[in-house]
């Protein structure tokens, strides 16, 4: 799917004038059609069909029309949140302006609105922890990754302690964070709300170790040629590191940060199920404990979009990555 | 060209290895005047390079040690710049940031910015690559980035250039050209040059002085042979000179008679009759330098 789409692009680029195409370019569309088109419509069909075979202590398992309903429901619910929303702001600042008008000294009251968060609040709420998560993971394992490429007695120091920590699920880093955020992140005005600290470090935690060993590799594995350069150079530290190490570890960092976010996403939603962090996972969980005749679907119209925006997640890094990288010629899928 | 500038003396090098120290170089004594062009050639695995690596900096001789204007080498450094056999340029640079680098380098506070796009700009116009400033090397030839790497050595203006099989990795037409470019900036800057190669034509065309060495472990030099033909040099005019032919046997018959690099079989071969064949080598030397000299006069 994904590489139909990079092709389409470049076709569109390439040729916009249709009338112009040859055959051949008529051909491979199609191909490039026809094909995953196919595939999702058969997915579809078995959906539909073994969906209703299933009955649940909730109904008989949804089909892709419920979710599709299920979906516009969604919407239709985060446009009356909006709208309440809206409203509730509207009286306020009206209710206000009253009360100056009256009396100049009046004591003023602003409220936040309240309400529920709609399905794609959890989104946006997701995608904030997800990336902060990500975004300390890579500055904790890029500059540990580069000092253990440069020297093997930092590796044979570390080494055995990522592949111990490396396999462990998030859901056994989850109680211990969950302690230790509460124990240690005490204060009265807090910046961020535990539940999300409690996430984003347990992402952290379980993403960080694919940079971290790709970056290791990418650096110790720098060309001899290259390395002789510098010391001909007499390059200092740190310019050896900035032009020769950093730029010739970038392919395998791009790689080791593509799998990093993707496991960051992955964690992400079990860590905010038991978390209780507002999101995604969180969004799954209550629909769980719901157990209404609506929620399977919404469980469903959620795992659609988790793996939409998983999807999107690792296109968005390929673009940096085509963007950032050096090697225009690189093959990047 | 009389002076000692660039001293060899006793070196020697053992690596380390699980069964013990291996010897892969001893004895060698060579001393180069300035400007003086030397080639370093033998069978692959004679210890040539280490000799290079060692003048360099990035080896360190057991034994004995290098002179340079009578300081002892014990780092890398841009005094002594190398042009590596597959040009070793920096691909995510520019053949002009490639060269840059090492300019900022070794001139940082002793030339201004102008100063130094200019030297930079000197140096590729040296090496004929001025219209590829702004290209990466994976888009260039392979004959054009190794003339950006010796533009890269020159830039560092270095007391010696050291050259790692510089055109080893080229066909046989770009190579030419490139020996020749070389002449031409040798007669330019007159630099002090030291080159391993394993292309007989190349030395004998490119030396002063040829550095033949024997086959390793413990290889050391075997001989010295002193080019003498005149400057500038045309190849055309001298693939048919008696006295380059002459270099030119002498070297080969060094390489392929007296250090002969035993095969498997031959090996086999001579096992059986060491004696004969040591005449039979010797005999041979001699005999074909006189056929070809009776047949130039």
């Amino acid at each position: 799917m994904s590489t139909a789409l990079l092709y389409l692009n470049k076709l569109y680029l390439s040729k916009l004038n249709l009338a112009k195409w040859t055959p051949t370019q008529w051909r491979l569309l199609a191909q490039q059609l026809f094909f995953p088109m196919l595939g999702l419509a058969l997915f579809l069909t078995f959906w539909h069909l073994g969906a209703q075979q299933i009955n649940t202590s909730l109904g008989t398992f949804p089909g892709p029309v419920e979710v599709s309903q299920q979906w516009s429901n969604l919407v239709d619910e985060h446009r009356q949140e909006t709208q309440r929303k809206h409203e509730f702001y509207e009286r306020q600042e009206q209710r206000n302006a009253d009360l100056l008008a009256k009396n100049p000294d009046a004591e003023l009251r602003w409220r936040d609105y309240s309400g529920r968060p709609t399905f794609f609040d959890q989104i946006l709420t997701s995608l904030w922890t997800v990336l902060s998560g990500f975004a300390l993971a890579t500055l904790i394992a890029i500059p540990l990754g580069i000092l253990i490429g440069l020297s093997a007695n930092v590796y044979r120091a570390v080494n055995p302690l990522i592949q111990v920590f490396k396999p462990v699920s998030p859901l056994a880093w989850l109680p211990l964070v969950t302690l230790v955020v509460s124990a240690v992140y005490v204060s009265s005005d807090p910046m961020f709300s535990r539940s999300f600290l409690v996430s984003m470090i347990t992402v952290t935690l379980c993403s960080l170790w694919p940079t971290l060993i790709n970056t290791s590799v990418g650096v110790s594995s720098i060309s001899k040629d290259l390395q002789n350069v510098s010391k001909v150079l007499r390059l200092g530290w740190f310019t050896h590191v900035r032009t020769i190490v950093i730029p010739s570890a970038i392919p395998m960092m791009f790689t080791g940060l593509r799998l990093s976010l993707g496991i960051a996403w992955m964690v992400l939603i079990a860590a905010e199920m038991l978390a209780q962090n507002p999101g995604l996972g969180k969004f799954v969980w209550d629909e769980f404990q719901n157990g209404s005749s609506d929620s399977l679907g919404r469980i469903c119209v959620a795992v659609v979009v988790i793996g939409l925006i998983g999807f999107l997640l690792d296109r968005t890094m390929l673009l940096l990555q085509s963007w950032i990288n050096w090697d225009k010629s690189a093959v990047v899928r | 060209m009389s002076h000692t500038h660039l001293e060899l003396t006793q070196v020697g090098i053992d690596f380390p290895t699980p069964k013990g120290p291996f010897c892969a170089l001893q004895n060698v004594n060579l001393n180069i005047a300035k400007g003086e062009f030397v080639s370093l050639i033998g069978h692959s695995g004679c210890g040539k390079s280490t000799v290079l690596n060692i003048v360099a900096g990035l080896y360190q001789a057991t034994t004995g040690g290098v002179l340079l204007n009578g300081r002892e080498v014990d780092e890398p450094g841009p005094e002594r710049a190398v042009v590596f056999q597959n040009h070793s340029l920096l691909p995510w640079l520019s053949t002009y940031q490639n060269v840059e680098l090492a300019v900022k380098q070794v001139f940082k506070g002793k030339k201004s910015r102008a100063e130094m796009r200019e030297w930079i700009e000197y140096n590729l116009e040296l090496v004929h690559m001025t219209h590829a400033m702004d290209k990466r090397p994976d888009e260039i030839s392979g004959g054009m980035k190794q003339r950006v790497g010796i533009a890269r050595a020159l830039a560092m203006e270095p007391q010696v250039l050291l050259m790692d099989e510089p055109f080893g990795a080229l066909d046989a037409l770009t190579r030419a050209h490139l020996q020749d470019s070389l002449m031409e900036i040798q007669s330019d800057l007159k630099n002090t040059v030291i080159m391993i190669t394993h292309d007989v034509d190349e030395a004998v065309l490119l030396s002063d002085r040829i550095v033949m060495m024997t086959n390793g472990p413990a290889a050391t030099i075997g001989e010295i042979l002193e080019v003498k033909l005149p400057r500038p040099r045309n190849r055309i005019a001298l693939a048919d000179d008696a006295e380059y032919n002459h270099y030119r046997h002498q070297v080969l018959s060094f390489l392929y008679e007296k250090q002969r690099k035993v095969e498997d079989i031959s090996q086999r071969r001579s096992a059986e009759k060491p004696q004969a064949t040591v005449e039979a080598t010797q005999h041979q030397q001699e005999e074909p330098v006189q056929q070809k000299v009776r047949a130039q006069a």
